[in-house]
């Protein structure tokens, strides 16, 4: 459908879902709130396991992708069940809208809000661990992790919130398949945060990339499948 | 009729086969191979090892095609065929998961030591996981296969980018030291033996498995007939 009018209606298409949802989120302020809060209660929880002074870059690193994982899960299933309950699902289920654009919509809108919600955490987690200033690196790590999750978290999340176990199953289908970007994650900052430059963290980055290329290209195509009636 | 006795012969032809072949798969393992130099008796773990990961692989091979076959058609028959085979797969991974350890027990000193080839498979054994729960979760059934069949998909795409990042990863610490060193010629019979029986064992669960799935299903259909006649 999307290929008769063209690319330009297909983006307005796209923006006004992702509008929508930035919309109802500014006026709510629900989901960059909690998940902020969430985000930096993890962290300093893991901290407890360790002495002051004790952290080195990949212990730090490791500790920071946690955080963001488990935020990223939370933010990702919340992104439907609120579509859910408030029937708003089928709303746009009913708009002459592509499939795959609606997941692009959604896609988008998340991905927004987990950045906005990593541009916050990173600098206190910066203060918090004692790092010597911000790695340019992680202005290229952090936005390829966040599209690999939340390409195959849109799928997910819209999937989970048709099952019985909703809040587990979201976990469980998210943290096995989206495990080779937080291994590229988590090694690629703990070596820019020892102070390796960007020849070091290159194959790290393709594992990254190549996780973002192969489900925006397939998520789209089974998207359809996922919340027809 | 008579086709159903044609089905009962070729299954009873398929358990024979299967039944010889592990038999002689055993007395090949336990009797006839030599027992390896430098680890001893515990190294024959390997061959009940290999053939359970060659074919968990090859049973997500199977979920996966049957999967695409499911969404594009949307016959029920390659939904049977692709649950009924996730299921397979995920005995013959936590198979292989047990026998991983057990056998990196002895030959490396350590139950789990990180080795690429079995933190794939554990990361594997997750997803597939999740493939069985979401079809058992969803709140129809209809729903449920779909889901099945997206996570079959989805996740075996994601199989060899899992296998890269471990890789990856592992070879950034200083690896365990693996068995190397060429198979003899009864050793690698063995193997291939071993290899055959089990994919055997693979075919016959799985044709068992999905008439067991079917009539199941007939059975479901059967009682909701009686129960709105009456």
């Amino acid at each position: 459908m999307y290929r008769s009018e063209g690319l330009k209606g297909s983006a307005d298409k796209i923006l006004t879902i992702v509008w929508k949802d930035i919309k109802s989120e500014i006026r709510t302020k629900e989901i960059a709130t909690s998940l902020v809060a969430f985000a930096l209660l993890v962290i300093i929880v893991v901290s407890f396991a360790l002495e002051p002074g004790e952290n080195t870059s990949t212990i730090a690193a490791g500790i920071l992708w946690v955080a963001f994982t488990f935020a990223g899960v939370l933010g990702l299933s919340r992104s439907f069940v609120l579509e859910k309950d408030k029937g708003c699902l089928q709303g746009l289920m009913l708009c002459p809208v592509d499939r795959s654009l609606l997941y692009l919509g959604k896609m988008l809108s998340i991905l927004v809000f987990m950045l906005v919600v990593e541009a916050i955490i990173v600098p206190v987690f910066i203060v918090l661990f004692n790092q010597h200033g911000f790695p340019p690196q992680l202005l290229v790590i952090v936005p390829l992790a966040t599209i690999g999750f939340a390409a195959v978290g849109t799928l997910f999340s819209a999937m989970a919130v048709n099952t019985r176990a909703r809040d587990v199953m979201m976990p469980l289908l998210f943290l096995p398949i989206a495990a080779p970007v937080i291994i590229a994650a988590i090694k690629s900052t703990g070596l820019v945060l020892s102070g390796e430059s960007w020849g070091a963290i290159a194959s790290w980055l393709g594992v990254m990339a190549a996780f973002d290329v192969i489900f925006l290209a397939v998520s789209p195509l089974v998207f359809e499948f996922v919340i027809e009636e | 009729m008579q086709s159903l006795k044609r089905n009962a012969l070729s299954m009873s032809s398929l358990l024979g086969l299967t039944f010889v072949t592990m038999l002689a798969a055993q007395l090949l393992v336990f009797i006839y191979v030599p027992t390896e130099e430098t680890m001893g008796v515990v190294q024959r773990i390997f061959y009940f090892h290999v053939p359970l990961a060659w074919n968990s692989f090859i049973a997500f091979a199977v979920v996966f095609v049957c999967s695409i076959l499911y969404l594009r058609r949307r016959d029920m028959k390659w939904d049977r065929l692709a649950r009924t085979s996730a299921e397979i797969g995920f005995l013959f991974a936590s198979l292989v998961l047990i026998t991983g350890t057990i056998w990196s027990k002895t030959a490396w000193g350590t139950w789990w030591a990180w080795d690429p080839r079995l933190t794939t498979t554990l990361i594997l054994w997750f997803i597939y996981l999740a493939y069985l729960l979401i079809s058992a979760y969803a709140t129809e059934e209809s729903r449920g296969a779909r889901y099945a069949a997206v996570i079959g998909i989805i996740g075996f795409l994601d199989v060899p980018i899992v296998a890269l990042a471990i890789i990856l990863w592992r070879t950034q610490h200083p690896g365990p030291i693996i068995f190397e060193g060429g198979l003899t010629g009864a050793m690698l019979l063995t193997l291939m033996v071993c290899i055959l029986a089990f994919t055997l064992l693979y075919f016959c669960l799985l044709v068992q498995g999905t008439s067991l799935r079917r009539d199941r299903n007939e059975v479901k259909m059967l009682k909701r007939s009686i129960d709105e006649g009456k």
